[in-house]
């Protein structure tokens, strides 16, 4: 009996404290480290969910020419002051401008560059 | 006694099944292992869960069906920077039959449009010509052609059926040339 009891409360303590423990970045979710922590300032996260709300999917990989693999277009912030990629839209017309460094700097020290969002997104895919 | 028991036991795993579930949706964004929670910004970003709630509710990746949503007009992603290109709209379908065991699969080209332009596609990933690419799920699964969208971005690999969607047995008439593009 009283072991059914423990029993009970340990799936209660699961069922409580599982979804705290547990966690996974939104699906699509892209993550650039290619040059940020080199160069002093924190990992990029770039939000798929957010942007394709507002824009469809050929804005940026066909008319702004950001390529289809997390950290191949060669990103950096010279080309983004240059109104290139990120650029084009973060510019304090159609969105906030290029200075709030927070908002894309914003991933934990140490995270690499890849496509996150749970196991859907970690097959054997090259990104 | 073995009542209370049965009544504690269904609460409890209607707890954990609960928490599973909920578990499964949107994590906020101090919580997702990306964001560092120490970042100013966690407070000025959108959370995933305030946008996507009030989309079609969906059971893979994001949680919400993408093209329901657009077709639905709960979003209405702009064709270009300035929102005053028109999107082209094609509204063939394709039909693949080389998919055995698994159904034929039926490319529907009207959500795929609504979503990107033809240039997308046409001709750097797919040649625009029955027979002309040379498409596998062993390509698939290494991100390329579909899989350069699928399983990243677009909804995942694990959904086979979305795409496997044509029982050879219930062919329509329209769809008995091998390989043609369907009106």
């Amino acid at each position: 009996m009283k072991e059914w009891w423990g029993r009970m409360f340990t799936l209660f303590v699961v069922a409580a404290l599982g979804p705290a423990v547990v966690a996974w970045a939104e699906y699509a979710d892209v993550t650039i480290n290619t040059r940020s922590e080199a160069e002093g300032v924190a990992p990029v996260i770039y939000p798929h969910w957010f942007h394709r709300i507002r824009f469809q999917c050929s804005v940026c990989h066909v008319d702004l020419d950001i390529k289809m693999g997390a950290g191949t277009t060669g990103i950096t912030m010279e080309k983004l002051i240059d109104g290139q990629y990120c650029g084009a839209c973060h510019n304090g017309n159609i969105a906030w401008s290029i200075d709030n460094c927070d908002l894309c700097h914003s991933g934990r020290p140490g995270l690499e560059t890849g496509i996150k969002g749970g196991h859907e997104t970690m097959g054997p895919g090259l990104y | 006694m073995t009542r209370i028991r049965a009544v504690i036991f269904s609460i409890v795993l209607t707890a954990l099944a609960s928490a599973v579930l909920a578990s499964g949706k949107w994590q906020p964004l101090k919580d997702d292992g990306l964001h560092d929670p120490s970042n100013p910004a966690i407070d000025v970003l959108q959370e995933p869960g305030e946008a996507l709630s009030v989309l079609v509710p969906d059971g893979a990746g994001n949680m919400v069906d993408w093209v329901q949503s657009l077709q639905q007009g709960l979003i209405t992603p702009r064709p270009g920077l300035e929102g005053d290109s028109e999107p082209e709209i094609r509204d063939t379908t394709v039909l693949m039959k080389n998919t055995y065991p698994m159904f034929y699969v039926r490319f529907p080209h009207k959500p795929h449009t609504q979503w990107m332009s033809c240039t997308t596609c046409h001709d750097r990933i797919f040649l625009p010509q029955v027979d002309a690419n040379p498409i596998n799920m062993g390509r698939i699964l290494e991100g390329k052609d579909c899989g350069l969208c699928h399983g990243a971005v677009s909804f995942p690999l694990t959904e086979c059926n979305r795409c496997h969607n044509t029982d050879p047995a219930n062919l329509a008439m329209e769809d008995a040339v091998a390989g043609e593009g369907v009106q």
